[in-house]
């Protein structure tokens, strides 16, 4: 669109020499060599330019949009507190730390990002995992700031942003490592020991000589005795929690098959007879790591991802020392401090209004959709945001102690109580390890009677061959596949359980603003004439409150008048003189002022107007010519989605903290049934809400919510869906975070989930079937150790193809609209 | 075919060397980042 509109008008498009986007006519430059787009491409290019970096711009793939830059001074990066929290010292005087950076998207970032020690002297090492937009940076203190490289950073369009998971992330890299690790010398070994198998299943055939059969079988034991010691000793730990606890678990079976697989095995190598089982032994605990590993990390992507926006929350407070204004990480905070905060910035802690009238958006906190003005004297709550003019506030409570610490704590011990989830898998692990046992004994037991020579032998036999490995590979294997699908359609699923819990209808409970709404002001309804629209752009041009960004974002395309005096009224609206006409934009009450009537037309239009609606007002010249409505808007997809999840046999709930009126006047729009728009619910509410839901239905309780007042509920329900753009609270606690708006997302998850649990249920039959061939054959002394070695391995491979060609996610339900 | 008493114990000692330098590389860290290094190494 914008590039015919300039290439219409502007001979050539001339392009920006940083990013490729055209640049703006009123931008062009006749005198210069190059031509920018905006001011952030003009130094980040002069920055590259000036250190010789040119080469960056030979790249084939770059970044193609303006740099943003946030211009801010980082000063809070060399504060004491945020040292204490986020910089390592290393050794001579070096620093490090890890910062998560905002617009890393490719190749050409890597160069970029890695190139900072050339930028900025005193920088020694800078190094980018580009999957995770993390950059390690390592600095000499004495020479550079850390607040000065992240000016380059930001200069260079990557805003950067303290890293909170460190420790925990370190520990992840740590445990995965030591997997891999398992991993690798159990495949090792499992290969080498089937080498080995295969020349003694050879040697059966073509009578090899005996001093080399009995060789080779010593060589199997003494390869296989590693994998024992080392990968094959998780499953012993995990047999002997399951024995303490009490609970049978897929681990206990592994571990006697295992143990009495290898001394048996033992047994028959030093006694030169009978089968010895390593090769099947070694590719079992290689198979069942494996199967772990896949499980882990589809899981631990969904986590990271959601982690890493967790770390973007503002961490700065400004505040006033002496008429001086100074950035301090939040930690720092006490109470006394005296901060500034600007419109458009959320309080980093509770306190009072020292000077200043504005307005609050608490619905992040309460769920109220429509701010409510604060002046003077007035508590504000840390989290909640600040919508129109500047405040001087008192801090009263701030870090551990401010309201929304307490809330989270909340949310934390709830996510604690979480009742554990019996998982199909386990159960079915319980019940089957308890037959596998019954039946090997029986063998024994009967066995012994008729043929004592082969009783051991043929139990032995029978133990390894049913021993669960297909069907340990089943469910994390169909998960895996789903969660990774599901995460490339933008839901992010951190754990298993909730996919099987989505799978059959329950109750679903809804947040109204953020979830179902879009979470934002938006023009529903308009009368008046159409050359009003750019008086009323120009005048709103500029002002941050929500109001004006609803004027603005319906008629994004329109020309802009002049504006030759303007005056914003807190709590009243703006008043200015707009291309020669004075005019009034805002609350009834205080555009009426400064009129005198109001003609017949309008007035029905004024009495008709949907309660739920903001009203706004213009008036040009003395005379009201048009009114508008403001309001949150439901979600373009909500009717459908909701529709769909009904058909299925989901009942739907709104919760709302909003008002009764509006909570009702959007549940009558989207068909809940009347009892089911609840509105006026405190977070502690949403809590004993959902609490109460569970013990009393029976059914499986999914709340779906965006802010910290959902947190709570979030973290109490079976499972806690957090929305695209949601608060950090509810990112942190919820099963499943979805990176897409809208609520179709929630009808694909029910229907994918179906989908994967009918891909468990086949796995499990599927494995259950070769288990119960190859035990029948163990019962009837029929199963040779070659016979197993290859039931073991086919009965691994067809769930994991099954697995990998199911159709789980990849189906769209109903559009393909994603943004 | 006696030469196999000296042969798959050499086998089995290259084995064990390559499980070695398996194990220092992941404990070393370079399996951590799969992707940044395939990208690194087209602007050097």
């Amino acid at each position: 669109m914008s590039h015919v509109a300039i290439s219409a008008t502007v001979a050539t498009v001339v392009l920006c020499a940083h990013c490729g986007v055209p640049v703006p006519e009123g931008l062009l430059d006749d005198d210069v060599e190059h031509q920018f787009c905006c001011s952030g491409c003009q130094a980040a290019f002069g920055m590259l330019h000036a250190h010789g970096l040119d080469s960056y711009y030979g790249f084939a793939e770059r970044r193609e949009a303006p740099v943003r830059t946030s211009g801010r001074s980082f000063d809070e990066f060399d504060h004491p507190a945020f040292t204490n929290l986020y910089v390592t010292a290393i050794s001579n005087g070096l620093s490090r730390t890890e910062l998560y950076l905002e617009g890393i998207h490719c190749a050409s970032c890597v160069w970029l990002v890695e190139r900072i020690p050339l930028l900025v002297p005193g920088v020694l090492r800078a190094e980018l995992d580009v999957r995770r937009s993390l950059a390690v940076i390592e600095w000499d203190i004495a020479t550079v700031s850390l607040s000065r490289i992240a000016q380059s950073l930001d200069t260079l369009g990557y805003p950067p942003h303290p890293f909170r998971g460190v420790a925990r992330a370190d520990m992840r890299k740590r445990e995965d490592r030591a997997m891999l690790v398992r991993i690798g010398i159990a495949g090792a070994i499992a290969i080498n020991v089937m080498l080995a198998a295969l020349a003694l299943y050879a040697g059966e055939l073509n009578t090899m000589d005996a001093g080399f059969t009995r060789f080779f079988r010593w060589v199997s034991l003494a390869i296989t005795l590693p994998a024992f010691i080392w990968p094959g000793r998780v499953f012993f730990t995990g047999a002997w929690a399951s024995l303490r606890t009490r609970a049978l678990h897929m681990d206990l079976p592994i571990a006697i098959a295992l143990a009495a697989g290898f001394v048996r095995g033992a047994m028959n190598t030093i006694t030169d007879s009978g089968p010895i089982y390593f090769d099947g032994l070694a590719l079992l605990i290689f198979a069942l790591l494996v199967g772990r590993f896949l499980q882990q990390r589809g899981q631990r992507m969904a986590v990271d991802a959601t982690e890493e926006l967790h770390a973007i929350a503002p961490t700065t407070a400004r505040i006033i020392e002496h008429d001086v204004v100074r950035d301090i990480p939040s930690e720092a905070l006490l109470p006394g401090m005296l901060l500034d905060v600007r419109a458009g910035e959320s309080f980093p802690a509770d306190g009072v209004v020292m000077r200043g009238r504005s307005s609050v958006n608490a619905a992040l906190l309460t769920g109220e959709s429509r701010p409510a003005s604060v002046t003077v004297g007035q508590l504000v709550y840390a989290g909640t945001v600040n919508v129109e003019s500047p405040l001087r506030v008192q801090v009263e409570q701030a870090g551990e102690s401010s309201r929304i610490a307490k809330l989270m704590r909340q949310v934390e011990e709830s996510a604690t109580r979480r009742a554990p989830i019996v998982q199909m898998a386990n159960r079915m692990a319980g019940i089957f390890t308890a037959i596998v046992l019954v039946m090997a004994a029986t063998t024994f037991v009967i066995k012994s009677q008729l043929s004592p020579a082969h009783a051991l032998d043929d139990a032995i036999a029978l133990l390894i061959v049913t021993c669960p490995c297909a069907l340990a590979l089943a469910t994390p294997l169909a998960i895996s596949v789903a969660v990774a699908r599901a995460a490339r359609r933008g839901m992010l699923i951190k754990g298993g359980d909730a996919l099987e819990l989505l799978a059959t209808p329950g109750i679903v409970v809804l947040d109204k603003t953020g979830t179902i709404t879009e979470g934002r002001t938006a023009l529903t309804f308009w009368h008046g004439p159409d050359w009003v629209k750019p008086l009323v752009l120009a005048l709103e041009e500029g002002s941050s409150h929500p109001l004006a960004d609803g004027f603005r974002r319906a008629w994004p395309r329109l020309p802009t008048a002049t504006v030759s005096a303007s005056r914003h009224i807190a709590g009243g609206g703006l008043e200015g003189t707009v291309d020669g006409y004075v005019m009034r934009i805002g609350s009834p009450r205080f555009v009426r002022e400064s009129i005198l009537s109001v003609s017949e037309s309008l007035h029905s239009v004024i009495n008709d107007l949907d309660r739920t609606l903001t009203p706004v007002h213009i008036a040009i010249d003395g005379v009201v010519v048009a009114i508008a409505g403001l309001g949150d808007r439901v979600r373009d997809d909500a009717l459908d989605s909701l529709r769909q999840l009904r058909g299925r046999g989901w009942r739907t709930v709104m919760l709302s903290g909003d008002v009764q009126d509006v909570v009702a006047s959007v549940g009558r729009s989207l068909a809940f049934e009347a009892e089911d728009s609840i509105g006026a619910v405190s977070p502690e509410a949403k809590l004993a809400f959902i609490e109460q839901l569970k013990a009393t239905s029976g059914r499986t309780v999914v709340m779906v919510g965006d802010g910290v007042n959902d947190a709570a509920a979030i973290a109490a329900a079976h499972v806690g869906i957090g929305v695209h753009g949601g608060a950090e609270a509810c990112l942190a606690t919820a099963d499943i975070y979805l990176t897409r708006p809208g609520l179709n997302a929630l009808v694909e998850l029910t229907e994918g989930s179906r989908r994967t649990l009918c891909v468990i249920r086949r796995n499990i039959a599927v494995s259950i079937g070769y288990n119960l061939i190859g035990a029948s054959l163990a019962v009837f002394g029929l199963l040779t150790p070659l016979i197993a070695a290859i039931l073991m391995p086919t009965s691994s491979i067809t769930v994991v193809l099954g697995s990998w060609y199911s159709t789980t996610f990849v189906r769209p339900t109903t559009s393909e609209s994603r943004s | 075919m006696s030469v196999i008493y000296i042969v798959l114990p050499l086998a089995l000692i290259i084995v064990g060397g390559a499980v070695l330098a398996f194990v220092w590389s992941a404990r070393n860290g370079q399996y951590d980042d799969l992707e940044t290094p395939a990208v690194r190494v087209l602007h050097d």
